[in-house]
């Protein structure tokens, strides 16, 4: 079985353009286009120079002795929390700026929910001198006044969503619309693998640097070029689509994604998609969501604001239904403590998304000779004050 | 004949209204309807409201969150309309996103949708060739039409593509933009509703999105077979109330 996105853009079941009319010529545009682009070696060259250069790849492929000796087992730690910015959201960022540029757009939309997206969005339109909108529910403005600060630093305009719930899913539908109104001269940012056909498998693609450089790094420390486990978080998906991408079919390596439980699964505020979601449309894509039996999209709830998305990419969909991936999914109290284990044993502090993947550990056996890779996705930086809350630090 | 095709027939320029169910009050459904009907609108679209509406701008979003808010499903607008062809002769279409029709089940639905006497479905966010490939025999089987958009962006050949699989009308977007009244249309509009107009197509066009009085009424249905009104009717609801419908057609037609 092919895990990867087919002709159509679908993954499965899942997966495909669900789009209206007024955007399909945007999409259509973007789906023509994408792979030609991104296999242009002057683009190929851009990218890998930015990403070396100005992101600070490859990042390291770090043993995690005590977690190792504790857990009985190898334990890798894939860090991209030290990518510029704090995150892997990044290295898409990058490949989508250079996609933009090429496309000759002037004008960048983008979404965001906790800011790691927005930030790195900013980040990559400062870089190129290109407008950028970033839309934001009101909530999440309140929630994260120092994201905020650092796009309005970067020179981009932050747009409060105020429809809906005023959160992810909402700032994801304003840039939608903006997208419909602007269909010209402007190119909307996604920043995981959701959205309609191509975005997901375009996503995936500028995230598979990770899985591309675990290949050679896991060669060189332990003489084989795969893990035995991948174990990322999953709110979109898209670290965790960069984590699996490159073993995707390679049935030797067992795939865990780690989904935030909330208060829990069965607390009403949760964001355990595979657990309470129904097959739906979602931005533009059939997959996975939580939603009302009346099919109205409801809202989820994580402590940590980056997995709180109603959905998961149409990628991870598939991987849960056809049974590829095991899915755990994680409370936040688990999260949280793993937040400060992570910090005190191997002195990396993690983004609270992050820290849910660590728990697999702990829901889990592994052998001792088994290596597992976790994807270290961000940094904690952006999460002080939760944790601050939280720890009566 | 589908009622959509008779209506179409008539010679005169067409007038249609869009509401969102469950908006202003829940049970004023079947009171719009009527009032709509006696004011002489020739067709309605009823909007299924949804948590999520990315074709919408802020007018119909507000109304669709609302009547989810006073209580409406698809189920509590399937009970309202049932033996509205009792008191309702004019084309009804049902217009809304794909998500809470597919948990409805698509078979189910079309299948309430026939027994109740609903003509056509407008699903903004289910593609042409999703539909043909998947939809398509369940909607034959009901005897649904299902119409779909062009906007000004729309490339000529899919609008031809689009000429060729549709039925009943081709709704025509007016510009490039989200739904919402506009107060007038500038030149770029009336180019592209002549563009339209001398492609000479065989399903008739109407006009929407942005039509809000009697000169944008009026430029989009002398290019067209006429137009639909939505946001700016759903302010008027707000403002003014269900009983004064007969005056905002009014000022629409005069």
């Amino acid at each position: 079985m092919n895990y990867n996105v087919d002709e159509k853009g679908y993954y499965g079941d899942f997966g495909g353009a669900f789009i209206p009319e007024m955007l399909y010529p945007n999409v259509e545009e973007l789906r023509d286009n994408y792979l030609k682009i991104a296999a242009e070696p002057g683009f190929k060259k851009e990218f890998d120079t930015l990403l070396k250069n100005y992101v600070g790849r490859p990042t390291p492929l770090y043993f995690a002795k005590r977690l190792s000796k504790r857990y009985n087992t190898k334990v890798y730690l894939k860090r991209e929390d030290l990518c510029h910015t704090g995150a892997h959201k990044v290295n898409n960022t990058i490949g989508q700026i250079l996609v933009a540029k090429r496309l000759g757009k002037t004008r960048i939309i983008a979404e965001t929910g906790a800011g790691q997206h927005g930030v790195a969005t900013a980040t990559v339109c400062a870089l190129m001198g290109i407008e950028c909108i970033v839309y934001m529910g009101e909530l999440d403005i309140k929630r994260q006044a120092p994201n905020v600060a650092r796009m309005k630093m970067l020179g981009a305009e932050v747009r409060p969503a105020k429809s809906g719930s005023k959160t992810l899913k909402d700032a994801t539908n304003e840039a939608i619309r903006d997208w419909i109104n602007n269909p010209i001269n402007t190119h909307y940012i996604i920043g995981s693998v959701v959205g309609p056909h191509p975005y997901p498998d375009m996503v995936a693609r500028f995230q598979s640097v990770i899985s591309e450089e675990i290949k050679w790094q896991l060669q060189a420390l332990e003489g084989r070029d795969y893990p035995d486990h991948l174990i990322a978080c999953v709110g979109g998906g898209s670290n965790a689509a960069g984590l699996y991408y490159h073993y995707l079919n390679d049935q030797r390596v067992n795939i865990i994604a780690v989904e935030a439980a909330g208060k829990g699964i069965d607390s009403g505020k949760s964001a355990a998609t595979s657990a309470l979601g129904k097959e739906g449309i979602i931005h533009g894509s059939k997959t996975l969501l939580m939603q009302t039996s009346d099919g109205q999209i409801t809202e989820p709830y994580s402590i940590s604001a980056g997995l709180d998305y109603p959905g998961v990419g149409p990628m991870h969909a598939n991987l849960f239904r056809s049974k590829r991936a095991e899915f755990i999914s994680i409370p936040d109290q688990e999260a949280m403590d793993w937040g400060l284990t992570l910090s005190q044993m191997e002195g990396i502090i993690p983004a609270i998304e992050t820290a849910h993947a660590f728990a697999a550990l702990d829901v889990r056996k592994f052998n001792p000779e088994e290596i597992i890779v976790f994807n270290c996705s961000g940094r904690g930086d952006k999460d002080l004050d939760t944790y601050i809350d939280y720890f009566k630090l | 004949m589908n009622r959509i095709d008779q209506k179409f027939r008539e010679n005169k320029k067409l007038l249609s209204i869009y509401f969102s169910a469950g908006f202003p009050s829940l049970e004023d459904t079947v009171p719009i309807l009527k009032n709509l009907q006696t004011a002489g609108v020739d067709m309605v679209e009823i909007g299924l409201p949804f948590s999520d509406p990315l074709a919408d701008g802020p007018t119909i979003q507000a109304s669709s969150t609302q009547a989810l808010r006073n209580g409406m499903t698809t189920e509590k607008l399937f009970t309202q309309l049932e033996g509205i062809r009792k008191h309702i002769e004019i084309p009804l279409v049902l217009m809304g996103y794909f998500n809470p029709m597919m948990q409805y089940g698509i078979e189910k639905f079309c299948s309430r949708c026939e027994s109740i006497g609903i003509d056509g479905i407008i699903i903004p966010d289910l593609p042409v060739d999703v539909y043909h490939e998947n939809y398509k025999v369940l909607f034959d089987k009901h005897g649904l039409y299902n119409m779909f958009l062009i906007t000004p962006q729309t490339s000529e050949s899919r609008i031809k593509y689009i000429d060729k699989v549709s039925n009943g009308f081709i709704y025509m977007v007016s510009s490039a933009s989200v739904t919402g009244a506009k107060s007038t249309f500038g030149n770029t509009q009336t180019e592209y509703f002549k563009r339209i107009a001398t492609l000479k197509l065989n399903t008739p066009t109407v006009i929407g999105f942005g039509i809000s009085n009697r000169e944008t009424y009026k430029t989009a249905s002398d290019q067209s077979k006429g137009a639909i009104i939505g946001s700016a009717f759903i302010q008027f609801l707000e403002k003014e109330g269900v009983e004064k419908i007969g005056s905002f057609i009014k000022s629409i037609r005069g």
